[in-house]
């Protein structure tokens, strides 16, 4: 039996889809539409009034600014570590064979298995005994531990598929290593890193636990977010920030989707 | 003259892996030189050690009297045609063709236009646009030689280059190249397991086996006198012959080869030996008969043309052969 494309599913099962999708999504609608409320102690529903005053307020905020310029600083930082060593990493572990090739792939993939909480104790007590004060560049080298498997993985996959002779006839026409790299590694694997990249950045921006540990005084926009519901002011600040989010995670991780999907097709096409 | 191509005494083991070992040969410019040979018998490793891609273990190698020992690939006047062509799928067919000469830093017009010619030459003219997957894979390989020859390479390497394209394909590109070759005078090394290809296409044959050069010599030489029961089994089929079979027809206790297509079927002439037989099957293979028959507990085939009569199985044949073509070999293997 085939099923037919134009064929109508169950109305029941048409309910639970759309239930399901709400379950997801409702919530995060709830969030902007209290970005626009005019009650600012609570969240009552349906929200009294309407207003954009929150946008003003927020822009005149210098705290968002800096919890903001904080988490941009900590993901670019460690989103770039992460796409030199996860590229590095990913070259090693799949043009070459050596001894415990298998068991440095684990352990470089083990940080993301790992709970977010014991990273962060680790990293925490690891900084003070080795009496490193808490700055940015804890936050960052906190964060580099999982952005470095994002980029890890998706280049690992990449290179798996750059066949090694291509490597070779670069070599063979007359190219060295560093011109080998920029005509044909780069490009060949710019889409994948590029992915994974973005994933790392939008890891990083929204990461509270390891930040936590991590941060010591400072907050990264997150951390200032879990704050700020604490006090009972001006709550729609924080429902605007959170839109801000949602569309500078959102935004990477759909880009990176259609990126990586476009990689495959281009890889495919080669063979 | 200095060969193109000299090996002194070169071995390449992986471990406890001898996939070269201790071989010698040289190259003469301007040849066609195939290196023939099964899968694992270091044929690729060899030409592999010409490119630079592997560096020997030990002993000697010169291209054109330089030493090569240590000199990484992008500095040896040395291209090769890899054996999956190797295209850079992110690149157009002409950008593949001009990529040695951009990493030398040629100008951009002298590139397009050296690349144009080198595509015309191998009868792609105007494919510079396309991508290497929208080719077939007999355009793919006429590509990848185009990249090899537009560096103006001293020797040319190829990989068993025919290995992926259909039987029709592979006999027009076998002569494409001999003529390409003949016409350019750049000196060919040549890798493939098949020894057809080997025979109609080189100059000379290095059969290799277990890392070994077992006869190193012209098409002709390695066909008819092969030296050793590998040659003899591994370049066309022959009948090897033990050492008390060849007593009994009169030549030394020596191990022999004797080629299918030498036997005569019930037709002996003057002056050749003979011995009879019973027919055990037979098999019509087109151009030929193939015909099995027991002689004394040895099985013999015989190459017989479809012209002539081919006689019933388990009937009496005699087989008679010049004793020139029975070719007496080394008794070790």
């Amino acid at each position: 039996m085939r099923s037919d494309r134009s064929t109508s599913a169950p109305p029941g099962l048409k309910i639970a889809a759309a239930g399901g999708l709400l379950f997801l999504h409702l919530p995060i609608m709830l969030i902007f539409l209290y970005a626009f409320t005019t009650e600012e102690k609570s969240y009552q529903f349906p929200p009294p009034g309407l207003t954009l005053q929150w946008f003003a307020v927020t822009w005149n905020r210098p705290d968002v600014w800096e919890a903001l310029s904080l988490s941009v600083r900590v993901a670019s930082i460690a989103t770039a570590i992460a796409l030199v060593l996860g590229t590095l990493c990913a070259a090693a572990v799949s043009q070459t064979r050596f001894f415990g090739r298998e068991t440095i792939s684990l352990l470089v993939i083990l940080p993301i298995a790992l709970p977010g909480i014991i990273t962060g104790i680790a990293l925490r007590s690891a900084f003070s005994m080795a009496d490193i004060p808490f700055s940015i560049w804890t936050i960052v080298l906190g964060h580099a531990t999982f952005c470095v498997v994002v980029v890890y993985n998706n280049a690992v996959a990449r290179f798996r598929r750059v066949s090694g002779s291509l490597v070779e006839a670069s070599m063979d026409l007359g190219a060295n290593g560093l011109q080998t790299f920029r005509h044909v590694i780069l490009p060949n694997i710019s889409t994948a890193l590029l992915a994974g990249g973005m994933l790392a950045f939008a890891l990083s921006f929204d990461e509270v636990i390891v930040t936590t540990f991590t941060g010591g005084q400072q907050s990264t926009l997150p951390i200032w977010m879990l704050q700020e519901l604490i006090r009972p002011r001006q709550r729609p600040v924080t429902n605007v920030v959170a839109m801000v989010v949602v569309l500078v995670t959102f935004l990477p991780i759909l880009a990176a989707y259609y990126l990586t999907r476009d990689g495959d097709q281009i890889a495919g096409s080669g063979k | 003259m200095t060969a193109a191509v000299l090996f002194e005494n070169v071995s390449r083991h992986f471990g406890a892996v001898r996939a070269v070992d201790a071989v010698d040969l040289a190259v003469a410019e301007g040849e066609f030189f195939a290196m023939l040979g099964p899968s694992g018998s270091g044929k690729t490793t060899c030409l592999r050690l010409m490119a630079g891609f592997e560096q020997p273990t030990h002993g000697h190698i010169e291209i054109f009297g330089e030493t090569a020992e240590g000199v990484p690939p992008y500095r040896r006047n040395v291209n090769t045609v890899f054996q999956d062509y190797a295209l850079f799928p992110h690149l157009s067919i002409l950008d593949n063709v001009a990529y040695g000469l951009m990493v030398k830093g040629v100008v951009r017009e002298e590139r397009r236009k050296a690349a144009e010619d080198a595509l015309a030459m191998v009868k792609l003219p105007g494919y510079g646009a396309r991508r290497p997957g929208q080719l077939s894979g007999g355009q793919r390989q006429r590509v990848a030689l185009a990249r090899a020859l537009v560096n103006k390479p001293k020797v040319l390497l190829l990989d068993e280059p025919l290995g992926a394209l259909d039987l029709k394909l592979r006999e027009q590109m076998q002569e494409e190249l001999k003529t390409l070759q003949k016409s350019l005078g750049i000196t060919f090394v040549f890798v493939t397991h098949d020894q057809g290809e080997a025979l109609s296409m080189a100059d000379r044959i290095a059969v290799f086996n277990d890392g070994k050069i077992q006869q190193l010599g012209t098409p002709e030489d390695v066909y008819k006198r092969p030296k050793t029961r590998f040659v003899a089994d591994f370049v066309g089929s022959s009948n090897i012959l033990q050492p008390e079979f060849v007593t009994q027809l009169g030549a030394g206790q020596q191990l022999a080869s004797l080629r299918p297509e030498a036997i005569g079927l019930n037709s002996k002439k003057e002056g050749q030996l003979a011995v009879s037989g019973v027919v055990l099957s037979r098999s019509f293979l087109g151009a030929s008969n193939r015909v099995t028959v027991n002689v004394g507990g040895t099985k013999l085939h015989v190459m017989s043309p479809a012209s002539s009569p081919v006689p019933e199985e388990g009937s009496n044949v005699t087989l008679s052969f010049a004793p020139a073509d029975l070719h007496l070999m080394e008794t070790t293997p």
